[in-house]
């Protein structure tokens, strides 16, 4: 999960890692108040979970608390890169001396962890590590060690900080290192990390991504988590505990194992071509040894899904038992019809593997006139395409 | 011959007294692997259908000669588990394990790594089996028969697809190495061990979006894979900074693509297929031609 900027500052904050005064607002009237509060002039910044806010005009100074109202309400609702703007982060303004890089990530090629810090912060760092890799010292580092001051110390000599500020960096990665480890991170990134007019080292701008695995040990995560921001099909499908992502196209998937769902996409995806260019409406990966219960939800989102035309469920039963995948397809076919909203897309099913000949004899006696099942998954994927082209 | 599992290993199932574990286990021995030990801390001296249940495994390898590990427990003692396995010196340990944290792999990787005597598979795989021979994880055992071909996936059900297309000629290793962020056993180290095995003439190599590890995989072939390799590549529709299914399977940047990942690899002369089936007909030819 990726953290806004307010709620990547609240981490820091709380492992001791400086960052400025703010607070995250929802309305100008909050804003308002929250300049009046900080009590001088402030930086009223758009929380979008994406970059480039600034050129967008997400990022406004304000002087007084009438300003940063007016801010405010110019920001809120923009749409930044198809993030619609609903909360500014209004924070203290600093007066700037130099711009500063560093992060630490998750470093998947060395199976440990890495260290990145540059004295020219504030720009695009996949530029700098382009165009002059000499500007940005890498340090790996291993995972059982992790980072101490000594480690700190020669991150912050590679990258060459000026030594007046050496011992506050040192610090700030120190604990920046605990906000990766002790939050089960998997990315912190400060850009820009500051040296202020006055002396002091700020993380101005912060970025966290959260390992999700590890949200058992995690309780106050939950509350990271950003309801408005995403979409009501995938809220519903994260109650039923399936693995779901909405897309942009027409044609519904359902399938089991992460990586046949995407084979499944992209199947459906080059089929498609011949077909008016329909594509897949969203990943839905029901998992190993699914229940016909489990099928039965998944299907029930799929078809709620307006943009659906015609659904593909296709099924190489390993764990998964394909009699359960069938009986899974003929209950939500008949809860559908009880509810009064019976189905009214085509269903295209491929079922292969562990207890195929039981599930494909359970839909041939289901005999539904909108449930078909053709033989492979590429035939398959070439009718269902067929079908969602043709409803156009 | 195969890699890595072959008929003398003896299989030690940590967790085999929880509910995935009971289930595994009776599937592998179904399927003809020698499982001879379960641990379950705190439950040692039971029994799991006549298999004997040891309170550490340690002592499980010491009194049953067990030389292969395959982990079931949950994510939150997976750690424990593995580098319980890793103290014992086991040489292969399989880590079935969904969901765990990335920090602990991180750790327990790198304890694997400064002890230097266990080779780990996964975390969040579905295992390796060796047809015919041995069966250690989750694989289904009747999908296909023992063959030429070499098989490493990053996803389960693809590997079970391919090889169900490709059943007609078998496989010497098929090895679901994960799709998390980080695991133990790569493309690379399983290529390499397939180069090495007399007993197979053609690898079929599965990756999927996020990361480096094809276009590394790539560099790896060009320079020290002679036998023929066939590749596939899912995700190709995947949208940026969307998690598909597996934690490492997002595209971040412009990094990780499916599109690249087919260029590096059909930049080494890999033919990689657009879908599962058009792959093992490649391979297919490849192997009649």
């Amino acid at each position: 999960m990726d953290l806004y900027e307010y709620q990547a500052k609240h981490l820091f904050d709380s492992h001791g890692v400086p960052v400025t005064a703010g607070e995250v607002c929802a309305t100008p009237d909050a804003a308002h108040e929250a300049a009046r509060k900080i009590g001088s002039a402030v930086v009223v910044k758009a929380q979008v979970k994406t970059g480039g806010r600034g050129k967008a005009g997400g990022v406004k100074l304000a002087a007084t608390p009438d300003e940063a109202q007016a801010r405010a309400q110019d920001i809120l609702g923009l749409d930044i890169k198809g993030h619609v703007v609903r909360r500014v982060l209004v924070t203290e303004a600093t007066d700037i001396a130099e711009e500063y890089y560093v992060s630490f990530l998750l470093d998947r090629a060395n199976r440990a962890f890495l260290a990145m810090a540059s004295v020219e912060g504030g720009v695009d760092i996949e530029e700098v590590a382009a165009t002059r890799p000499e500007a940005l010292a890498l340090v790996r580092i291993d995972a059982i060690d992790g980072v101490d001051e000594t480690l700190a110390a020669s991150i912050v000599d590679r990258a060459g900080f000026p030594s007046h500020i050496r011992e506050q960096v040192i610090s700030v990665l120190v604990d920046l290192w605990q906000v990766l480890v002790k939050e089960d991170a998997t990315l912190v990134e400060v850009n820009p990390l500051v040296l202020s007019a006055d002396g002091r080292v700020l993380a101005l701008d912060g970025k966290v991504t959260l390992d999700d695995n590890a949200n058992y040990r995690h309780a106050s995560h939950a509350d990271l988590v950003d309801k408005d921001g995403t979409d009501p099909i995938e809220l519903r499908a994260k109650e039923f505990d399936l693995n779901y992502v909405k897309l942009d196209g027409e044609v519904g998937i359902i399938g089991n194992g992460a990586g046949l769902v995407m084979s499944t996409l992209d199947v459906v995806a080059y089929a498609g071509e011949e077909f008016g260019g329909v594509r897949p409406a969203n990943f839905l990966d029901i998992g190993g040894g699914a229940s016909a219960e489990v099928m039965s939800n998944g299907l029930d989102i799929v078809l709620n899904d307006p943009d659906v035309r015609a659904v593909f469920v296709n099924v190489f039963g390993g764990i998964t038992s394909c009699d359960a995948v069938a009986n899974g397809i003929v209950q939500a076919v008949g809860a559908l019809a009880e509810r009064g909203t019976p189905v009214t897309k085509p269903i295209v099913c491929r079922i292969d593997g562990n207890n195929a000949v039981e599930g494909r004899r359970i839909l041939n006696e289901f005999d539904h006139p909108l449930v078909e099942m053709v033989e492979t998954m590429d035939d398959a994927a070439r009718r269902v395409a067929q079908l969602a082209g043709g409803a156009a | 011959m195969t890699i890595w599992l072959d008929a003398d290993s003896r299989i030690l199932v940590q967790g085999m007294t929880g509910s995935e574990g009971t289930k595994h286990t009776r599937r592998m021995v179904a399927s003809g692997a020698q499982v001879v030990a379960g641990v379950t801390p705190g439950k040692g001296g039971q029994e799991v259908d006549g298999i004997p249940v040891f309170g550490d495994v340690g002592e499980a390898m010491a009194a049953t000669g067990a030389n292969v590990s395959v982990v079931f427990v949950p994510p939150r003692f997976a750690k424990a588990a593995v580098e319980e396995a890793v103290d014992a010196a086991i040489p292969l340990c399989v880590v079935i394990t969904e969901g765990i944290p990335v920090h602990d792999t991180a750790q327990f990787f790198q304890y694997a790594v400064n002890a230097g005597s266990t080779r780990i598979i996964g975390p969040n795989c579905p295992g390796i089996i060796s047809p015919g021979v041995s069966n250690e994880g989750i694989i289904p055992a009747d999908i296909t028969g023992p063959g030429p071909i070499g098989l490493v996936s990053k996803s389960g059900t693809l590997t079970y697809q391919m090889m169900y297309e490709l059943n007609d000629i078998g496989f010497s290793t098929c090895v679901g190495i994960g799709g998390d962020p980080i695991i133990g056993t790569t493309h690379i180290d399983c290529l390499a061990a397939f180069e090495a095995d007399p007993s197979t003439e053609a690898i079929v190599m599965i990756g999927e979006i996020g990361g480096d590890a094809e276009e590394r995989a790539a560099a790896f072939i060009a320079d020290n894979v002679t036998k023929p390799v066939v590749g596939y590549v899912a995700g190709f529709t995947a949208p940026e900074g969307k998690t598909m299914g597996h934690a490492g399977a997002i595209v971040s940047g412009s990094s990780g693509t499916a599109a690249a990942k087919k260029e590096a690899l059909e930049a080494v002369g890999v033919r990689v297929g657009q879908t599962p089936s058009e792959t093992a007909r490649l391979m297919r030819a490849l192997l009649r031609g």
